[in-house]
C-alpha cells in the first residue's frame, strides 16, 4: 500500500500544480508543468532500458526529435494543403494519428539504432549511441524543406484530439499526464513479465541468459525499440506544447538532461523519472528566475547529487518512507 | 591535384588538433576508466586564457604558457575536487558529473569574460605564408601548429614508452592494486595523468585558437570528435588515438569539400560522414581499432 | 535585469486582477525578449542599450517600465516568456526579436493570438515582409535581404565580373546569397555552404582561392565572421579578391574580435556611426559617454526602435487601450532616425537608404566602418509588393 502510495505521489503533484496554479489566476504558469509531464515521459522510458537493461544511451534525444517532426511534418502539410513526400498522403493534423505514428517511427528507428549499438558495450556504448544521435541531428538539420536547422513553426496551432481543438492549456496537460501514466503502468508490468526479467537477468550476467537457452540481444533491441517510441511519443507532445519543432530536439544535450533526470529521480524505479523531472524543470525555472547565469549554481549542484545523493529522489523517498534508517544504500 | 594536396594537409592539420585532445581524452579514459564530458572545458581554458594573456601582454609566448599552464592548474583543480571521487563509479556518474561541470565552466567563462567572443591572433612571427608547391601559398601558422603537435605526440610517446613515470601510467592501467602494492603513489600518478591530458587540451585550445570564436561553448563540438576519434581508435591506445584522429581528421575535410559538389544533400551528408564512419567501425570492430578486447 | 520569483508573481496577477484597472499615471510596460545569451548575446545586449539610451535622453525613462527577458535563442522558450509578459504582466507592446528563426516561431502566433504590437528591432525575415505582413507588427531595422541587395548592386557599379558566393547552410544564409543573386548581373564563380557553426574554414578558402573569382561574397554573422575573415586574410587572399557582406559580419564588436584582418572589406548597411546628421551625433556621443563602447548597429536599432514607439505613445497621450491607434501612430514614424531618413513602407517594414560602407581605423586606432557610397536611395524591400496591407 505504502509502495503504491509512493508511486502516485509524483503524479499527484503534477495533477494538482497546475489546477492550482489556473485557480490563483496564473494560467502561464501550465506548460511549465506539461513540460514536466513530457520530459518525465521521455526520462521514464529511457529508466526502462537503463534501469531495467542496463544500457546507458547518451543519444535518446535523436528519438525526441523524431516523434517532434513527425507532428510538425503532418501539421505542415495538413495546413497548407499539399501532399507530403511519403506516397502522396496527405498531411496529418490529429493526435490520434500522430501520436501512435509518432511511436511506430520512433521503434522502427529505434531497431537498427539500437541494435548497431548493441554490437558494443559499456563506455563505447554510450558513444555509439552519442553518434547515431548526432547522425539524426545533422539529417533534420538537412531537412531543408522543412525549415533545416529553423525548423517548423506551427503558427497555426498544434493538434487536434478526435477532431476536437484543445487550445485550453489545461486539457494538452491532462492530456500529457494521462500518457504518463499509462506509459507507467505499461513500462512497470513490462518490468516485472519474463520480458522485464531476460532484460534485468542480461544485464546482470549476460553469459547466464544466454547459457539458460535465451538470445538476450533480441530482448535488449526489442526494449530499446518499444523506449524509443515512447520518447518519440514525448517529443510529439513537445511538438503539440511549444507549437514548434527544430532539430534542437535532437541536441546531444536533451540526451544528457534526460540521463540527469533519470538519476535525480533514482535508476529503476520508473516513478522516480517524474521526480527527476519535476525537481530539474523546477530547478531550472526557479534558477532562472534568480539569476541569468542560473547554470552556474545548477552544474556544481549536479556534481554534487552525483557525489552524496546515491539512489536519486526516489531512493530519498524509500528511505524516509521506512523511517529513514538506512542513509546512503540505494 | 595540387588543390587535393592541399586539402590534404588541411585535414592534417585539423587531425592534430584533436589528436592533441584525444590523447589526453583516452590516457584519463584508459588508465582511471573515467570519462570525462569535461575535457572540452579545458580545451576552452587554454584558449581564453591564452587570448586574454596576449591581449594583455602582447606577448603570444606568454599566451601559449599561461594557457596551457591554466588548463593545467584547472586539470589538477577538478581532479583533487570531484573526478578522484569518480573513478570507482560507474561510467553513467561520471557522465553527469563531468556534464554538470560542463555548465559551470561555461557559464563561468562568461561570468568573467563576458559574452563577446575574444580574440587570439596568430603570433606575429608566424603570420604569413609559404609555397611549399608554386602556386599554393600555405599559411605558416598551419604548418607550425602540424609540426608543434607532431612534436609533442612524439614527446607524450616518449613519456609514456621510455620513462619510468610512463612505465607506472602503462602499469597503472594494466592492474592498478598491484602498483598500489608495489609501493607506488597511485593517488599522485592519476593526478599526473589527469594533469597532464588536461594540458594537453589547453594546448589544444591554444594551438587552434586564432581558428576558433574564442566564446562560452567552444569546447563541446571538438569534445564530441575527440570522443569520436577516441572511439573509433580504441579506448586507451595512442596508437588508436592517431590512426582515429587522421581518419577523422581527413574524412571531414574532405567530404565537407569534395560532397556538396557531387550532391545537393552533400553538405548535410557531409555533417553525418565521420559518426557513420564510427558506427562503420564499431560495428566491424566493438572495441575500436586498436582497443583491447574484452 | 527586472526578475520576479515564480510564487510573487503569481500573487501579484490576483493582486492586481483585485485591484482593478491601474493609475493613470502607472507607465506603459514595453516587453523585451530578446537574445542575452549564448555567443550571439551582445546583439540582444546592444539592442537593450540603444532603447534605454533613448528613453534617457528623450526624458522619458519614468513614463516607460521595461521588462527585459533572455530567449537564450531558443524559440520555444521566447514564446512562452512572451506569452508570460502579456498575460502575468499586461504587456501590450512588445519588442526585442534579434534572430529570423525565433521571430518566425513566436510573432506570427502572437500578434494573432494576443492583442499586442510588436516592433521588431532586428530580425526582418521574409515572409513577415511578405505573405505574412500584419498590421500590428512592424519592423524597424530591415528587411533580411537588404543588405544583400545593397552588395549585389555594388558589385555590379564596381564591374565584378566572377564573385564567389560563401553562406551558412541554413535558410538566413540562403535568403542572404539569394539576395544578392537578385540584383547581381555577372557570373557565379562559385555557391558555398558551410556546416552552421563551423568554425575552420581551410578547405573552403583553398577551394575559393583555386576559382580565382573578383570577389567574393560571404554572409557569417558572429563568431562564425570573426573567424572567416581572420582565416581569409592568413591566406593571404585580402589583397587578390574583394570581400563583401552584409553588416552583421561587421559590427564593431566583430571587427575587434577580427582585428586589422578586416580592413578594407566592404559590407551593406542602413547605419553607420559617420552618418552625419544631428540624431545620429547625439546618439554616438551619447552611448559612447553611458556606455564607454563604440555603438553599433544593434544598438542603433535599438535607439530607433525605441524613438518609434515612444513617438506613436506621446500621440496617443501614453495609452495603449486601443492598438489600433497607437499602430496607424506607429505608421506614421514621427521621429529622427539616427540612420536619417525613414518611413515605413505598406508591409510596416522600413522605406530607407542602404548604404556599402568600408572598414577602416579611426583617429583613436579603433577599427570601426565608414560610409563609402550610397547604394540604394528610399529602398523598397522585395516583398512588399506580396503584403495586401495599404
Amino acid at each position: 500500500m505504502r509502495a503504491v502510495l509512493r508511486d502516485a505521489l509524483p503524479f499527484a503533484v503534477l495533477a494538482a500544480a497546475p489546477v492550482a496554479a489556473t485557480l490563483a489566476g496564473a494560467d502561464w504558469l501550465v506548460p511549465v508543468f506539461t513540460r514536466m509531464a513530457v520530459f518525465a515521459l521521455a526520462a521514464m522510458a529511457l529508466d526502462f532500458i537503463l534501469g531495467v537493461g542496463g544500457m546507458v544511451s547518451l543519444g535518446h534525444a535523436a528519438f525526441f526529435a523524431l516523434g517532434g517532426y513527425v507532428v510538425g511534418i503532418g501539421s505542415h502539410h495538413a495546413y497548407d494543403g499539399s501532399p507530403t513526400p511519403f506516397f502522396g498522403l496527405p498531411g496529418w493534423n490529429d493526435l490520434l494519428i500522430s501520436l501512435p505514428l509518432a511511436f511506430v517511427v520512433g521503434a522502427v528507428i529505434a531497431l537498427p539504432f539500437g541494435w548497431v549499438s548493441l554490437r558494443t558495450r559499456g563506455a563505447y556504448f554510450i558513444m555509439i549511441t552519442l553518434a547515431l544521435a548526432q547522425m539524426v541531428y545533422y539529417g533534420l538539420v538537412g531537412l531543408t524543406s522543412y525549415g533545416g536547422d529553423d525548423g517548423i513553426s506551427m503558427w497555426w496551432g498544434h493538434n487536434t484530439l478526435a477532431g476536437f481543438e484543445t487550445a485550453d492549456r489545461i486539457v494538452l496537460h491532462f492530456l500529457c499526464l494521462a500518457l504518463l501514466v499509462v506509459a507507467f503502468v505499461v513500462l512497470k508490468r513490462l518490468r516485472a513479465a519474463p520480458f522485464g526479467r531476460v532484460l534485468d537477468g542480461a544485464r546482470q550476467n549476460e553469459a547466464r541468459m544466454r547459457a539458460l537457452g535465451y538470445r538476450p540481444l533480441a530482448y535488449q533491441v526489442g526494449a530499446f525499440a518499444v523506449s524509443g517510441g515512447i520518447v518519440a511519443v514525448a517529443g510529439a507532445l513537445m511538438a503539440n506544447v511549444d507549437e514548434f519543432v527544430s532539430p534542437g530536439m535532437g541536441h546531444w544535450t536533451i540526451s544528457g538532461e534526460l540521463l540527469v533526470i533519470v538519476i535525480l529521480g533514482g535508476i529503476g524505479s520508473l516513478s522516480g523519472a517524474v521526480w527527476g523531472a519535476v525537481v530539474l524543470l523546477g530547478l531550472e525555472e526557479g534558477l532562472r528566475e534568480i539569476t541569468e547565469h542560473w547554470p552556474i549554481i545548477l552544474g556544481p549542484l549536479l556534481v554534487v547529487i552525483v557525489l552524496f545523493a546515491r539512489g536519486g529522489i526516489a531512493g530519498l523517498v524509500a528511505r524516509l518512507g521506512k523511517g529513514g534508517g538506512r542513509a546512503g544504500s540505494p | 591535384m595540387l588543390l587535393f594536396l592541399e586539402q590534404l594537409l588541411n585535414g592534417v592539420q585539423l587531425s592534430v588538433t584533436l589528436l592533441l585532445m584525444a590523447s589526453g581524452l583516452t590516457l584519463v579514459f584508459g588508465i582511471m576508466n573515467l570519462l570525462n564530458l569535461a575535457h572540452g572545458s579545458l580545451f576552452m581554458a587554454g584558449a581564453y586564457v591564452a587570448a586574454w594573456t596576449t591581449g594583455v601582454t602582447g606577448s603570444w609566448l606568454l599566451g601559449l604558457v599561461a594557457g596551457a599552464g591554466a588548463a593545467f592548474v584547472t586539470g589538477v583543480a577538478i581532479e583533487l575536487v570531484v573526478m578522484r571521487r569518480l573513478y570507482t563509479r560507474d561510467h553513467l556518474d561520471q557522465v553527469l558529473a563531468t556534464f554538470g561541470l560542463i555548465l559551470f565552466f561555461n557559464e563561468l567563462v562568461r561570468l568573467i569574460w563576458g559574452i563577446r567572443p575574444m580574440r587570439l591572433d596568430v603570433p606575429e612571427a608566424l603570420n604569413g605564408f609559404v609555397e611549399i608547391v608554386p602556386g599554393a601559398p600555405y599559411p605558416v601558422y598551419r604548418l607550425a601548429v602540424i609540426a608543434a603537435g607532431a612534436l609533442v605526440m612524439l614527446g607524450l610517446a616518449w613519456l609514456v614508452q621510455g620513462t619510468r613515470v610512463g612505465m607506472r601510467i602503462r602499469a597503472g592501467s594494466v592492474d592498478r592494486e598491484m602498483i598500489g602494492a608495489l609501493g607506488v603513489d597511485i593517488g599522485r600518478l592519476y593526478t599526473l595523468v589527469f594533469a597532464l591530458g588536461a594540458l594537453l587540451a589547453g594546448l589544444a585550445g591554444v594551438l587552434a585558437g586564432p581558428f576558433l570564436a574564442i566564446q562560452s561553448g567552444m569546447g563541446e563540438p571538438i569534445l564530441i570528435l575527440a570522443f569520436v576519434v577516441v572511439v573509433i581508435g580504441g579506448i586507451g591506445s595512442l596508437k588508436g588515438a592517431v590512426a582515429g584522429s587522421l581518419l577523422v581528421g581527413i574524412t571531414d575535410t574532405l567530404g565537407r569539400v569534395y560532397l556538396p559538389k557531387v550532391s545537393d544533400a552533400g553538405t548535410a551528408l557531409s555533417s553525418m560522414l565521420i559518426f557513420l564512419v564510427m558506427a562503420v567501425v564499431l560495428a566491424l570492430f566493438p572495441t575500436g581499432l586498436y582497443g583491447r578486447k574484452p | 535585469m527586472l526578475k520576479h520569483s515564480v510564487v510573487a508573481a503569481a500573487a501579484a496577477a490576483v493582486l492586481a486582477a483585485a485591484a482593478g484597472s491601474a493609475l493613470a499615471a502607472d507607465p506603459v510596460k514595453i516587453g523585451m525578449v530578446t537574445t542575452l545569451s549564448t555567443g550571439a548575446g551582445y546583439l540582444g545586449d546592444h539592442v537593450r542599450k540603444g532603447f534605454e539610451l533613448a528613453l534617457e535622453q528623450g526624458g522619458v525613462a519614468d513614463r516607460v517600465q521595461l521588462l527585459v527577458e533572455d530567449d537564450g535563442l531558443e524559440p520555444a522558450n521566447a514564446t512562452q516568456l512572451t506569452e508570460r509578459m502579456v498575460e502575468r504582466d499586461g504587456v501590450k507592446i512588445m519588442t526585442g526579436s534579434i534572430f529570423s528563426n525565433v521571430a518566425m516561431a513566436t510573432i506570427p502566433k502572437l500578434v494573432r493570438n494576443y492583442d499586442i504590437l510588436y516592433v521588431s528591432p532586428n530580425a526582418g525575415p521574409a515572409p513577415l515582409a511578405g505573405k505574412g505582413c500584419h498590421p500590428r507588427y512592424f519592423n524597424t531595422a530591415y528587411q533580411n535581404d537588404n543588405f544583400a541587395e545593397v552588395m549585389g548592386d555594388y558589385a555590379n557599379k564596381q564591374g565584378y565580373k566572377r564573385v564567389y558566393l560563401m553562406a551558412p547552410n541554413y535558410q538566413a544564409g540562403k535568403d542572404s546569397v539569394g539576395g544578392f543573386k537578385r540584383m547581381f548581373k555577372g557570373e557565379v564563380a562559385g555557391e558555398v555552404y558551410t556546416k552552421l557553426g563551423q568554425t575552420d574554414y581551410a578547405a573552403e578558402i583553398a577551394e575559393l582561392r583555386d576559382a580565382n573569382p573578383d570577389a567574393v561574397y560571404f554572409f557569417y554573422p558572429g563568431g562564425m565572421g570573426i573567424n572567416f575573415m581572420k582565416q581569409f586574410a592568413q591566406a593571404g587572399l585580402a589583397d587578390k579578391v574583394v570581400a563583401l557582406g552584409p553588416a552583421f559580419s561587421f559590427d564593431d564588436t566583430l571587427l575587434d574580435a577580427v582585428g586589422d584582418a578586416a580592413l578594407g572589406f566592404y559590407n551593406g548597411s542602413q547605419w553607420s556611426p559617420d552618418l552625419d546628421n544631428a540624431a545620429n551625433k547625439t546618439f554616438v556621443e551619447g552611448y559612447k559617454a553611458k556606455y564607454n563602447e563604440y555603438p553599433t548597429l544593434y544598438a542603433a536599432q535599438g535607439y530607433d526602435t525605441a524613438n518609434a514607439i515612444v513617438a506613436a505613445l506621446k500621440q496617443t497621450d501614453w495609452s495603449t487601450d486601443d492598438l489600433d491607434k497607437l499602430a496607424a501612430a506607429m505608421k506614421k514614424a514621427d521621429f529622427q532616425a539616427v540612420r536619417g531618413d525613414f518611413k515605413f513602407g505598406n508591409n510596416n517594414h522600413p522605406i530607407q537608404d542602404v548604404y556599402v560602407r568600408q572598414v577602416v581605423k579611426d583617429d583613436s586606432g579603433n577599427i570601426t566602418n565608414r560610409v563609402s557610397t550610397k547604394g540604394f536611395e528610399d529602398h523598397v524591400d522585395a516583398y512588399a509588393a506580396e503584403c495586401d496591407m495599404k
